[in-house]
């Protein structure tokens, strides 16, 4: 077997080293009616060649972004990769590492890390921020968590622009944490009136921007009103690439950001590995989930990184913890971290320029289609499209086109009277061709 | 005594002079990226936007963000310098214990990146992403062949994400009989991890500490003792941290049944007995599996991982969305939870698809016989281990089999000035990574090394004479070897008093002068 | 002259009046280790005899401080927020955490004296 370097030699001087006559004699502790006596009925392992050519018979089955005029986003967004990302984020010493334990060792990793920190607080307009979490709705819930420590209060108040899966994301976790959430009806015009609802019950209001429905909103009279009544507001994007060009929501009073960090450096991947943000101000830093990198000195008083903080965390404070996560998603925040080098503070915006660009090129395309409007007083690079009938048979229609021309609203959000939504997202990648291709598919379909 | 597989022997402690750059030959500093990138630099061209009218709702960025740049060839030389600074399992033995450091084939690497997968949108029609949700169903067979057990979530992120699953379904399993008002407590041992505590007390459960017996094990009476009516679960590691096999599983696992309560089975250690024991078997009721560990899915510098959960029959309804379905000829994900038992959704979209990719290729290399040799030659190298230090160190628990991992503490260290610490720290200048140090809690400056099975002989015979050259030096009286340690690192000790008294998080422009 | 008493948590009570001064032991730092933040109550907090009022970090472990009295906060040490490590350097003295208005002096006279909190530790 290639993975596997000892020989049947081995194993007999090994075993003759232990005292043992063979490998079974090392289970003896395990019940014997447990032990298999047979192989398990599954395949005998395949060569290298076999095992690649598996996969990619079902990778053929599968229509990837790169081969359709695409327009797919909704929380998770194709945008172009620079070579070298991957490159270097498949380096050994990044790959096959473990969390940084051992700083000595590992000053690479923590040094990367401390750098994503600065750069997460840079974009999101916040004076600190973690070393990553699993992805953005799993950020969102665990600030829900937070600020119910804060405040000790715990109830939630659910804005209906937030993300549908980032809200049951919310909604499960509370309802088993014994904890309340207050969910908003499904809001496309940003029309809600989130306000009226902000009393001293509430621990928290989470909002998004570029909403679910691509809306962008001024968060500052909400912050304003959550701080009258002693909540916090946690504001939610699924869009990093929008903060190249919008206002950040730490500087619209927001307490907790969090979000999406895939469409910097992160690859689709049919929804993860994603890479979630998150950020606060310096004196909630305690009730922060996560791990952090901090800066130090060695025996020889040269700057060096750390893990730091580490108190309030599981491994030390087991079920007093301010969360139970212990992996962050730290190959996936170096990806961000380099992609982001990368594109730099110029590039970034120039990027986020084309990306609004290139959404509403096409959405002043779609304004001369009959049968289908654009719903949206603002966006970024994503905006809902109400079109005459089913959103959802019409996108299956447009992919026989070729062209994958979004998410229809009632995927999310079933059984609300939203069937006839499908949000479009366009991004760098989309062409002249794409737009045009979008178009005609869509003329054709309606 | 060093073994002449040793290509160096032993060299002497001589620190070079300092040096102009403060580099050490290819040992190269490296400052922070805000140091040297500059906000105007970049590595990405990209053309001008087309000269349209912005639809911003007057809420454009006014404030410059303070973002550092680098062109491509700067960042490429930023980056593999930092990670010069690292240790990796490709570089050498990562002796983790509960973290199981083994190879990470590439071809799992190449396959997670055919574009097919890695161009694919979680929200793309299911009608064109067919091949995905056959590997996400394809590696639902395999797991649940794997444990015996009949229905698995995939979408957990992580070990401790698939740890809140599992008590997650478990809460919902007893609220939907009537006692979610009185089942409120969930027994944990001594020697669990972290997670497990914290996972409970997230559910708002509180925790029972339930004691293990002399040998590291734990007895089914004495979990009978600490059984009531109050109690939700119990949440079992096994193999246990302490790198034992729970011998009276399934009798635990009966009486927790008996009293109504479910078996959660933290799956970090299903590397000692993947292929060889099932733990559907042992009578447990949800468990999550590590694929970064047992099915060796890249551990990243600390993630991206994945933790599937197992369910028995009796939790399976409870499972989260989405699931993976088959109708007909065609496969479809059921996303919505309603009109179901199910307890909801956690995670936006269907879990870590590139790793299920990564760990599926790997037991499709190795298939159901090659698992089972893996798992038996992580447990022979482990004891192997055991056997070759057992003179020299000391077990907490006697001098029995291990499982995948060997747990030693350091009663052998008393008056010699050295702690655990100080040893792990010597370690780093033989050029290995240290074992976990401190881990489990019940065993006194505890040592976990787990070896893995992708270590070669010559490999685990260096790492055995190394660390008995350690030990006997320790016990000679060289404190200083251990205290002063490492010297050879890109770093030596950190302090790390100084980083939690007053945090420093984030690079920050210095104030002029 | 105050006086001085000791729990078998190894929290310190120096009784000034009806104003208790509350810190940990010198033994109790000792066993810390570095301490790198301490959580206190915000005044007016009433605090239970035996109940977690405080929470002290050390870089590798976080230790619950149990009242030895009960009472209400009438003062913070709040130069632990800048320097915690005076609970290290100085634990009887600037390193001391609140000061509260006890009502009930039994609680106070149950605790050890100095001689029982020193055989105390003989034990340990």
């Amino acid at each position: 077997m290639r993975y596997l370097p000892l020989s049947d030699a081995d194993r007999s001087t090994m075993l003759a080293t232990i005292g043992v006559a063979s490998i079974d004699d090392l289970y003896a502790d395990a019940p014997t009616n447990t032990l298999l006596k047979a192989p398990l009925d599954l395949p005998r392992g395949k060569s290298e060649l076999d095992v690649e050519r598996f996969f990619e018979r079902l990778a053929a089955r599968n229509t990837p972004a790169s081969r359709a005029s695409f327009f797919v986003g909704a929380g998770a967004y194709k945008h172009h990769i620079p070579a070298s990302v991957d490159h270097l984020i498949q380096r050994s010493e990044f790959l096959t590492s473990y969390t940084p334990y051992q700083p000595e060792i590992s000053q690479g990793t923590l040094q990367y890390l401390f750098e994503f920190q600065t750069q997460v607080a840079l974009l999101t307009g916040m004076e600190v921020a973690n070393a990553s979490m699993y992805d953005g709705s799993t950020a969102t819930a665990e600030a829900v968590l937070m600020a119910h420590r804060l405040t000790k209060r715990r109830k939630a108040l659910l804005s209906g622009g937030l993300h549908p899966h980032y809200a049951e994301v919310a909604r499960t976790i509370s309802r088993l944490a014994d904890d309340e959430t207050v969910s908003m009806a499904p809001d496309v015009g940003a029309t809600e009136d989130l306000i009226a609802r902000i009393d001293d019950t509430l621990s928290c209001v989470v909002v998004q921007t570029p909403d679910f429905f691509g809306n962008l909103r001024d968060l500052t009279k909400i912050a304003e009103a959550c701080h009258r009544h002693g909540a916090l507001l946690i504001a939610v994007f699924t869009e990093a690439v929008s903060l190249g060009l919008v206002a950040p929501p730490g500087a619209m009073g927001a307490d907790i950001v969090v979000g999406e960090g895939q469409s910097i450096g992160n690859a689709l991947n049919f929804g993860g590995p994603y890479v979630g943000l998150f950020a606060t101000r310096h004196e909630h830093l305690r009730q922060m989930p996560g791990r952090l990198a901090g800066e130090s000195v060695d025996a020889d008083g040269r700057r060096s990184f750390v893990l730091t903080l580490s108190a309030r965390e599981q491994h030390i404070r087991r079920d007093k913890a301010t969360s139970n996560i212990c992996t962050n998603s730290g190959l996936c925040a170096l990806a961000f971290a380099i992609h982001l080098t990368l594109l730099g503070e110029a590039g970034l915006r120039r990027l986020a320029r084309v990306n609004h660009a290139n959404a509403v090129l096409l959405a002043d395309m779609l304004a001369g289609v009959p049968n289908a409007q654009v719903l949206n007083k603002s966006f970024f690079n994503e905006f809902t499209l109400r079109v005459k009938g089913d959103a959802g048979a019409l996108l299956e229609k447009m992919a026989a086109r070729g062209v994958l021309a979004g998410v229809p609203v009632s995927r999310l959000l079933p059984g609300q009277g939203l069937d006839d939504l499908l949000i479009v997202a366009s991004t760098e990648i989309n062409t002249d061709e794409d737009r045009a291709a979008f178009v005609d598919a869509l003329k054709e379909s309606l | 005594m060093l073994d002449k597989t040793s290509a160096l022997g032993p060299i002497e402690d001589d620190r070079a002079p300092a040096t102009f750059t403060g580099n050490r030959g290819l040992d190269q500093e490296e400052p922070l990226l805000f140091e040297i990138g500059r906000v105007d630099a970049t590595g990405v061209d990209i053309d001008d936007a087309a000269p349209v009218g912005t639809r911003l709702g007057g809420l454009e960025r006014k404030a410059p963000i303070g973002l550092a740049g680098l062109t491509e060839p700067e960042t490429m030389r930023h980056y593999v310098r930092l990670s010069r600074k690292n240790y990796s399992i490709d570089a050498g033995l990562y002796p983790l214990g509960s973290c199981t450091m083994k190879h990470n084939p590439r071809a799992n690497e190449k396959i997670a990146r055919l574009a097919g997968f890695a161009d694919l949108h979680p929200l793309q029609p299911q009608s064109t992403a067919q091949g995905a949700l056959e590997i996400m169903q394809t590696l639902a067979d395999w797991l649940t062949t794997l444990v015996n057990m009949p229905a698995v979530a995939l979408s957990p992120k992580a070990g401790a994400h698939g740890e809140l699953c599992g008590m997650m379904a478990i809460k919902t399993a007893i609220a939907a009989k009537g006692e979610g008002a009185t089942r409120n407590v969930v027994l944990i041992p001594q020697s669990a991890h972290g997670t497990n505590p914290a996972t409970a007390a997230l559910l708002d459960f509180s925790v029972r500490v339930v004691p293990a017996a002399p040998d590291g094990t734990l007895r089914a009476e004495t979990v009978r003792e600490h059984l009531g009516p109050d109690v939700a679960a119990i949440m079992l590691t096994n193999p246990n941290t302490c790198g034992l096999f729970e011998r009276e599983i399934i009798e635990i696992a009966e009486a927790v049944h008996e009293a109504g309560g479910y078996f959660y089975c933290d799956g970090a250690n299903f590397n000692a007995i993947a292929g060889v024991a099932r733990p559907g078997d042992f009578g447990v009721d949800a468990m999550h599996i590590n694929l970064h560990k047992t099915f060796s899915t890249p551990h990243g510098g600390g993630g991206p991982g994945a933790g599937p959960v197992v369910f028995s029959e009796r939790l399976a309804p409870y499972a989260p969305v989405p699931f993976v379905r088959r109708v007909g000829e065609k496969l479809e994900l059921v996303e919505h939870a309603e009109g179901t038992e199910s307890f909801g959704r956690l995670t936006a979209f269907h879990g870590q698809m590139g790793m299920f990719l990564r760990a599926l290729a790997y037991m499709l290399g190795f298939g159901a016989e090659g698992l089972a040799q893996g798992s038996k030659d992580a447990v022979l190298s482990a004891n192997y281990i055991r056997a070759s230090l057992r003179d020299l160190m000391t077990q907490p628990f006697g001098d029995r089999p291990c499982m995948h991992e060997v747990l030693f503490d350091d009663a052998w260290l008393h008056g010699t000035g050295v702690s655990t610490l100080d040893f792990a720290k010597a370690m780093i200048d033989e050029g290995y990574h240290p074992m976990t140090i401190y881990f489990p809690l019940v065993a006194h400056g505890a040592m976990l090394i787990e070896p893995t099975e992708s270590e070669s002989k010559a490999s685990l015979d260096l790492f055995i004479a190394t660390l008995r050259d350690l030990a006997q030096s320790a016990k000679a009286g060289d404190a200083p070897r251990f205290t002063g340690a490492p010297r050879l690192a890109p770093r030596r000790r950190v302090d790390e008093t100084r980083a939690a008294r007053k945090p420093v998080l984030r690079w920050e422009e210095k104030a002029a002068g | 002259m105050t006086d001085c008493r000791y729990s078998k948590e190894h929290e310190y009570v120096l009784l000034d009046g009806d104003v208790a001064t509350i810190g940990i032991t010198d033994y109790a730092q000792t066993q810390l280790g570095d301490i790198v933040f301490v959580d206190l109550p915000p005044i007016g907090r009433k605090i239970d005899k035996g109940k977690e009022f405080a929470v002290i970090e050390s870089v590798k472990a976080a230790s619950e401080v149990y009242s030895p009295v009960s009472g209400e906060v009438v003062e913070v040490n709040s130069e632990l927020g800048e320097t915690p490590a005076l609970v290290n350097d100085d634990p009887l003295g600037r390193g001391w955490l609140v000061r509260v208005h006890t009502s009930d002096r039994t609680e106070f006279d149950s605790l050890m004296d100095e001689a029982a909190y020193a055989d105390f530790l003989k034990t340990l």
